[in-house]
């Protein structure tokens, strides 16, 4: 194992972060708070680590997949750790642990948060903490990509093990070019949002924090009733359809921009997303309608928390857990599906369900024809027996985790809805879970233990659970050759 | 003595170019009517064209009065068969070449019924031959003597150490360790040396001493002892299958890489333990990927010799402590030592090494003495045989230096009740001893040829 590459990629990575803080650093200035000086400490320690690891190239750099994997899963441990680090210098999570658990939320667009009032934090702190959704949505390692010419030969490992989805696809040739391109349409995206919010009389900053909010589907508001906050129909419009645009894989808009309408209107997985969300929607709609003064007014709140759910953003316009229970197991299942593969949204993926959905319907037909040969197809694609074997493997793995976190949760005796809510909420990196930790509620009466669980499920849910096992048979395979 | 010999494959002409070179009477049975014509325009024998499994061929052979009949045909069934047909018309002694895996587990339970006197699986030896390198990764090749309680083994003095310049009597004066080197190989001359021999960089020597002493000796001399623990072995053939399984069970970490997919299930459900990669061990890509530069040793075993040389070439380069390559062909394995590849092991030399052994001691078994191992060295030119002195005689209880031994021989070691010793003039023979000694004039078949 490349050890020495391993330290300089994850080095260099640190020197990004440390750039990454002064933006908060910055904002502290415009807003004249104090609190913008606890910045530094971790910029000037992450500097420091940078100048000791990150700047000499050692000799040998080929690195495979093992250590892109451990790269990736230690990236985003370690960002965590050093970006929690001015919440808890300041005062305003003085728990270390707290911090560290609302910063993974933000870098794993989670978006759950321990903090019982989000509106007592200076902007500073508060525009860090949504700007860690932005740069955690697309992935860090592919944001370091882009910013820095890191490893010119193996970046693809490193995509590998953060872009989610059964399948990762390259847009051009050069995996460096592909992820300039995706963080130019998640760029281009984000601004449309912002001026868009603007329009609608947002203030910029509040904008900026619900975009990146958006934008990586996270979930992060500045505003204790999150969304709903402005209580306007403008602004939970906007918010929905950028929130399922996010969830959208991002391939397909490079298909809209070489203007190739044809695999976007074809796309399976599209299809299949956009059917969930307006089934799942009017379903909703129905069902919540005797509550409210119009079926319009019901469908608004519906469509936007489907939307937010689905693509496991999280924000709410209303505290969804006052729902009738039929409209409270839907979106418990949205939370599990997630969005699409290669988007910044979490979950399981579509286009993993319809490929669970058409093994289902071969073995039947296997069953009925017992020789008959049958091969999965997804747009029009075969879809190999290894992408098959992995998915299957991905699924029990999934299953495996939910159930063991699941069970260390209920140690601290919360009610059942509570226990399996929150996992579902961090596994799948949603944010609200339900009852205690819904839209009005948080995390921080849960024991350090649950919390850390919590953490270890929003970083294995978003990297998808294998970059992150690998960490942990780490130690294993250095010795095991 | 007589020696029929069934098969003119691989094994079998190399046993019977050399045993025709010693003045056996050696019967050659093949259905090639061409192979065996080429051999007898070469060799000293007389040949027989037929099925071996044939009774009429057999007895057309005088397998009736043959010492010895050695099967080393293509086919398993064949060489038993022909082992057993032989032992029914009246043959002395049989060996069977069995390389089925299955069969040769259960010959402990055959051997009494088919009446072999010994079955030899060429692929066991071969590996047998790479795990005692291994073992002692210093070294090129390494034989064993009194049950593996002594061992002889070949190294190259590469750089200029601290032995080089050194008269042989000075060692354990300057190591106190007890080693005898017993042959040594300069250029194209072959010595034996005395207390008064002078080493020179370049020589390729050959040392006799317990193991012990041999790791104690290599500390001593700075050669750097390189405890092999993780072996990368590129090709998964039945040799690669049981060098896995006697290295898994010396507690090191094996990976294997192997070409054909349903092979490399077939090992990763009886290697559990060792990691079975799915690809091309000549594909260089894949060696750095699987880790070739952390690996102790390299172990390339695919079918074909020129693959094997070149994937040794890669490993060395790429600072591979230990690397061994099978190579099948005699003249190529000389060839590639003077390239930097340590060890060479071909699966048809070891099995030709253990049948020779076999011969030679049977050869003696009748008089005061018996040899019990016979090893041939430096390409058959110098022999190391272990004798045991059955009964008092003229030359037991006599100090050494009173026993006048012909020039180029030398007694290097003598083990008495369990204990070793590294013999000087002062020590004598004893009745039960066993006493292994070096010859460069390899006609000795008992233990008074090499007295004076």
């Amino acid at each position: 194992m490349n050890t020495k590459m391993i330290r300089y990629i994850l080095a260099k990575m640190l020197g990004v972060e440390a750039l990454l803080l002064l933006l908060p650093a910055f904002v502290a200035v415009i807003y004249g708070e104090k609190s913008g000086v606890w910045f530094l400490v971790p910029i000037a320690l992450l500097a420091v680590l940078y100048l000791i690891g990150g700047r000499k190239r050692p000799k040998e750099q080929t690195i495979y997949g093992k250590e892109g994997m451990i790269i990736v899963a230690l990236a985003w441990i370690l960002w965590s750790l050093f970006g929690a680090l001015p919440f808890c210098l300041s005062g305003y999570i003085p728990n270390y642990l707290d911090a560290f658990f609302e910063t993974v939320s933000g870098f794993t667009t989670t978006g759950s948060s321990i903090m019982p009032d989000v509106e007592i934090l200076p902007q500073c702190m508060t525009f860090w903490r949504s700007f860690t959704h932005w740069v955690g949505g697309m992935g860090v390692l592919v944001f370091v990509m882009v910013l820095t010419s890191l490893d010119k030969h193996h970046t693809m490992f490193l995509m590998r093990a953060e872009v989610p989805g059964p399948e990762k696809d390259k847009l051009v040739p050069k995996a460096m070019s592909t992820a300039r391109i995706l963080y130019a349409m998640y760029l281009g995206l984000t601004i449309v949002e912002v001026v868009l919010l603007v329009f609608g009389g947002m203030s910029l900053f509040d904008s900026l924090i619900h975009s990146f909010g958006t934008a990586g589907t996270g979930g992060f508001s500045n505003y204790a009733a999150s969304v709903g906050h402005f209580n306007s129909a403008y602004i939970d419009g906007v918010i929905t359809v950028f929130m399922i645009l996010f969830g959208v894989n991002f391939n397909l808009y490079f298909f809209l921009l070489l203007r190739d309408f044809k695999p976007v209107w074809k796309n399976e997985e599209l299809r299949a997303y956009l059917g969930i969300i307006l089934v799942s929607a009017l379903l909703i709609t129905w069902n919540i309608s005797p509550s409210y003064p119009n079926p319009l007014t019901a469908f608004r709140y519906a469509i936007f928390q489907v939307a937010s759910i689905i693509t496991t953003t999280g924000y709410a316009t209303t505290d969804y857990v006052v729902w009738p229970l039929l409209s409270q197991m839907i979106l418990l299942i949205l939370m599990v599906i997630g969005a699409c593969a290669s988007s910044t949204g979490g979950g399981i993926k579509v286009s993993r369900l319809l490929m669970v959905f058409k093994c289902i319907k071969r073995e039947i037909m296997q069953m009925a024809h017992p020789k008959s040969v049958n091969v999965i197809r997804v747009n029009n694609k075969k879809v190999g027996s290894d992408v098959l074997r992995s998915l299957y493997v991905y699924l029990m793995a999934y299953g495996v985790l939910m159930v063991g976190s699941i069970l260390i949760v209920s140690i601290d005796n919360k009610d059942f809805a509570t226990t399996i809510g929150s996992v579902f909420a961090t596994l799948n990196n949603i944010g609200p879970g339900l009852a205690e930790v819904g839209p009005a509620g948080n995390f921080s009466d849960f024991s350090p233990l649950s919390k850390l669980v919590f953490c270890i499920d929003m970083l294995a849910g978003r990297l998808e659970i294998f970059p992150f096992l690998m960490l942990f048979t780490a130690s294993a395979w250095r010795r095991k050759f | 003595m007589k020696i029929v010999i069934i098969g003119d494959g691989k094994v079998g002409h190399k046993l019977t170019a050399q045993l025709s070179e010693e003045d056996y009477d050696i019967v050659l049975i093949d259905q090639n009517e061409g192979k065996l014509k080429e051999a007898l325009n070469r060799l000293d024998i007389f040949c027989i064209t037929g099925n071996g499994a044939d009774a009429d061929v057999q007895k057309e052979a005088g397998v009736q009065n043959a010492d010895l009949v050695i099967a080393c045909a293509s086919t398993d069934e064949l060489n038993m068969l022909s082992c057993l047909l032989a032992r029914r018309l009246g043959a002395r002694h049989t060996i069977a070449r069995v390389r089925n895996p299955v069969y040769y587990r259960q010959m402990g339970l055959l051997k009494e019924d088919l009446h072999l006197s010994m079955a030899v699986n060429p692929e066991l030896t071969a590996a047998m031959e790479i795990a005692r390198v291994l073992l002692l990764p210093e070294t090129s090749k390494v034989e064993t003597f009194m049950k593996g309680r002594v061992e002889l083994v070949e190294f190259t003095l590469r750089e200029n150490g601290l032995l080089v310049g050194l008269p042989l009597k000075e060692i354990y004066r300057k190591f106190q360790i007890k080693i005898l080197v017993c042959a040594v190989k300069r250029g194209d001359e072959i010595y034996i040396p005395d207390g008064e021999f002078l080493l020179q960089q370049g020589d390729k020597i050959h040392i006799t001493a317990s193991h012990q002493e041999l790791e104690a000796f290599f500390k001593a001399i700075g050669k750097r002892i390189l405890k092999v623990k993780k072996v990368l072995i590129g090709g998964g053939g039945h040799v690669c299958f049981y060098l896995a399984l006697q290295l898994l069970q010396a507690g090191m970490q094996v990976k294997i890489i192997e070409r054909d997919e349903k092979r490399c299930e077939q090992l990763c459900e009886i290697l559990p333990k060792a990691t079975i990669i799915h690809g091309d061990a000549a594909d260089h890509d894949l060696l750095l990927e699987e880790g070739i530069r952390e690996a102790d040793a390299f172990v390339a075993l695919t079918g074909m010799d020129e693959e094997n040389i070149i994937m040794s070439l890669f490993a060395k380069t790429q600072g591979v402590g230990k690397v061994v390559a099978k190579v099948n062909e005699d003249s190529r394995a000389q060839l590639v030592e003077e390239l930097g590849i340590d060890s060479t092991v071909s699966a048809k030399g070891a099995t030709a090494d253990a049948i020779m052994s076999y011969v030679r001691a049977r050869n003696n078994s009748y008089s005061s003495v018996n040899i019990e191992t016979a090893y041939r060295l430096l390409g058959g030119k110098v022999e190391a045989l272990e004798f045991i002195i059955k009964e008092e005689c003229q030359f037991t209880n006599v100090p050494l230096k009173n026993l006048a031994t012909k020039a180029n021989h030398l007694i290097a070691c003598i083990g008495r009740k369990g204990k070793i010793i590294i013999p000087n003039g002062e020590d004598h023979l004893e009745a039960g001893d066993s006493v292994i000694v070096v010859t460069k004039d390899h006609i000795i078949n008992s233990f008074s040829d090499i007295l004076a």
